[in-house]
């Protein structure tokens, strides 16, 4: 390339890199919200939550309306032929979003883990190409602050002692890492307390809570003995599953103790403290 | 002495099993003692190691590999076995082996065998076999001589007794052994066995053996093992008798190098097995006069034809799924009614029993995935569980099973999920129906029926009077869709 060119190109190149640096600080998403059966019609709050603090960060976030549930309850019980219409219903209602955010991380996890498959199941081409498309713009919520947005901070203020409860789809199946402990490190006026046994299942496992309810509450105990040792005021996760059979056993032995989602910890602000 | 085994028949389901046992109080101790203190050795000698990651890529696709072609690599180990000096057999399944092996010993003209611990003799219950045509087994692992003792059942696959505490161990010596003055510290119990074995190894003229791997190039048979009381069983009788499943077969001597440093640090906690014995067929000079091996299917061609949960053949029984295991550090494990107990366990008992019993089984998880990150052949427990799970609803909702309270909740979800309309539906009504029985303070402190074990130990909050859709909406923001 003579000189004269390679000039040209760097000055070109250097115009729209400026353009781009300022149009992606511009850029403002459109989040698709898929809520999840269970956080819709047990824990409005912790949607409520995600809206709130993804319209602080400046994106817009939808609600397809014909979304139900990712199917990962009969998946992971072994009803296969019941959990298959819910991935193509999962991705007719958001194949088109720019960014799909959901705050269970067991869900993400079952859409990583088996929609791919469950598409080459039901053996439609056009929907295992549209799984494949999809799949990367589907973001559990911590991850979709840390990893899309790269962001640790997000203007939260929660006054409380908090420990974080790291659920196992969170922790091994989608790698959340330090990620939510890093979101919680900067929220102002946390006191963040360390779990002993991080990494030890709660013990919920879906089904497995009532089909093996005696093995599942011992688990339960041990993990309920850790989060009492913290002198936490609450347990935070991302991952209401867990945090459901949680605080039914913090509230069972009347130990005043609470449970709070991510989103709802992150939600905080000091103008409207939670 | 210990003649007891699982009886696929008569096992109870995890469940129940799970709940009796939840309640001794001694044996949870034991087993979170001891495989705390298993995984933290684990855990050390792993996360030392920059290379883990690839060396459990490798592990996998060895087996991988092997597995796709393991008629040609089982052909080729009895070729090499032959050549060797070894005397090759093959089994079909369980009663076979044990035929073949009662004969061979039979032909040994020994009335006892000497054995090194092998999960494969268990899974065949050999020694009961034995008992049953006069030939006494005498168990050389420490932990298995426990067990046969204390007539007992093995609850993990690498340390059978680890359910046992150190002052149990000592009254099942003392009594059997009879030890009246007998010390509980290690060392104690340690000279104890070895002045009870010892005269066996010296005495006895035929020994019984599992394997570790068998190499294919070669057709040698490695065993890997702490106490070198294997070793004696190996080099000291005149007839060696060495059982295994088919899918112990590795390709090349040095495959080895891989599992070599997968097994112990996964297994044990240690950097390399203090024995690792491996012999080819028969020497004139050194070692037992004559070498038969005993190779066993037992269901596992059936495994193999089984794309979803072919990798559960690659295990190389290390335990290491079965310490880490949250279901197996409550339960200890003799609720899977199986030698195999732990998540191993909850996939392969089932399979090798052909899915006839065991249903129980992969229900016994909560699918939290740490067998899997620990496992260093990779086998992805969860799926394989998954797969397992599907079978077995298969079986139940076959004719008059369809109507199984579990299948019709199950079928109605996904009638109300599969319509936007229903479901919101089902929420409304959700609401109304729980009302009597949320007390005043919002909560509900008793379910019916199948949601009853829910509330044993948990209290469930009442249903918000509002959806979130609901609240959406309103707020008037809804997408077009
Ligand atoms: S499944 Fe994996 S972790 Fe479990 S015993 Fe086998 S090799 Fe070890």
């Amino acid at each position: 390339m003579a000189y004269h060119d390679w000039d040209v190109s760097n000055r070109v190149r250097n115009y729209f890199r400026n353009f781009f640096v300022d149009a992606t600080q511009e850029h403002r998403l459109r989040v698709s919200l898929f809520i999840t059966c269970y956080n819709d019609t047990l824990f409005p709050d912790t949607g409520k939550a995600v809206v709130q603090v993804l319209e602080r960060l400046g994106h817009t976030v939808v609600f397809p309306a014909g979304q139900t549930c990712c199917g990962q309850m009969h998946w992971n019980t072994g009803y296969q032929e019941e959990a298959l219409p819910l991935l193509a219903r999962f991705v007719s209602q958001f194949k088109d979003a720019e960014a799909v955010v959901i705050p269970s991380s067991s869900c993400v996890a079952m859409m990583r883990e088996h929609y791919l498959k469950m598409a080459e199941k039901i053996g439609d081409k056009q929907l295992i190409a549209d799984v494949e498309d999809l799949l990367p713009r589907v973001w559990e919520f911590s991850e979709f602050l840390t990893k899309k947005l790269g962001l640790t901070d997000v203007g939260a203020y929660f006054p409380h002692r908090v420990t974080y409860h790291a659920s196992c789809h969170g922790l091994r199946s989608l790698g959340l890492g330090d990620g939510p402990v890093t979101l919680l490190r900067s929220v102002k006026g946390i006191q963040l307390v360390e779990i002993k046994n991080l990494e030890q299942c709660c013990g919920f496992g879906g089904t497995f809570a009532v089909k093996n309810a005696e093995v599942s509450s011992a688990m339960l105990g041990e993990k309920v003995q850790a989060i009492l040792n913290t002198q936490a005021e609450l347990c935070t996760a991302c991952d209401n599953s867990c945090l459901m059979h949680i605080e039914g056993a913090l509230h069972r032995q009347r130990t005043g103790v609470k449970t709070l989602h991510l989103a709802e910890v992150l939600a905080g602000t000091e103008s409207g403290a939670r | 002495m210990s003649l007891i085994t699982f009886d696929p028949a008569r096992v109870p389901t995890f469940q129940v099993a799970a709940k009796s046992l939840l309640g001794d109080t001694q044996m949870r101790k034991n087993v979170r003692h001891a495989t705390d203190v298993i995984q933290g050795k684990r855990k050390i000698v792993v996360d030392e190691m920059p290379d883990w990651q690839q060396l459990r890529e490798s592990g996998r696709q060895i087996k991988e590999h092997t597995l796709k072609h393991l008629d040609h690599y089982l052909q080729q180990f009895e070729e090499n076995c032959t050549k060797a000096g070894g005397v090759v057999h093959w089994a079909r399944d369980a009663a076979e082996a044990r035929a073949i092996v009662i004969d061979l010993v039979k032909q040994s003209g020994s009335n006892e065998v000497i054995k090194i611990k092998s999960m494969t003799t268990e899974e065949i219950g050999l020694n009961k076999g034995l008992e049953a045509v006069g030939v006494h087994a005498y168990e050389t692992d420490l932990a298995e001589l426990i067990i046969q003792m204390g007539n007992d059942l093995p609850s993990h696959i690498v340390v059978p007794a680890l359910h046992k505490n150190r002052q149990q161990i000592r009254e099942i010596f003392k009594r059997e052994m009879n030890l009246p003055n007998l010390g509980d510290k290690p060392a104690d119990l340690a000279e104890a066995a070895r002045t009870f074995l010892r005269e066996k190894f010296l005495r006895v003229k035929t020994g019984v053996s599992g394997a570790n791997f068998l190499i294919a190039e070669t057709g040698g048979v490695c065993v890997t093992e702490s106490e070198g009381n294997g070793r004696m069983c190996l080099t000291l009788p005149e007839t060696l008798i060495t059982i295994a499943g088919v899918e112990k077969v590795i390709p090349r001597y040095q495959d080895l190098e891989v599992f070599l440093q997968l097994l112990p640090r996964s297994a044990t906690g240690e950097r390399m097995n203090p024995y690792n014995s491996i012999w080819t067929g028969v020497h004139p000079t050194d070692g037992p006069r004559s070498f038969h091996i005993v190779l066993m299917d037992n269901a596992r061609t059936k495994i193999l034809a089984d794309d979803e949960a072919r990798q559960t053949l690659a295990c190389i029984r290390c335990g290491a799924c079965q310490n880490i295991c949250p279901v197996y550090r409550q339960t200890g494990g003799h609720a899977y009614g199986s030698v195999y107990a732990g998540p191993i366990g909850a996939i392969l008992t089932p399979q090798l029993q052909e899915m006839h019993s065991g249903q129980s089984l992969p229900y016994a998880s909560s699918l939290c995935g740490a067998c899997y990150e620990v496992c260093p052949v990779k086998i992805n427990i969860p799926e394989v569980l998954i797969h397992l799970r599907h079978k077995v609803v298969e079986q139940d909702t076959q004719g008059f099973g369809a109507l199984n309270p579990e299948a019709l909740a199950m079928k109605a979800m996904a009638m109300l999920f599969t319509s936007e309309r229903r479901f919101r539906a089902a929420q409304r009504m959700g609401r109304m129906a729980e009302r009597p029985l949320v007390n005043k303070a919002g909560w509900v402190t008793w379910l019916p029926g199948l949601l009853g074990g829910w509330t044993q130990v948990r209290d469930l909050h009442e249903m918000p009077r509002q959806t979130f859709r609901e609240w959406f909406e309103q707020r008037g923001a809804t997408d077009g869709k």
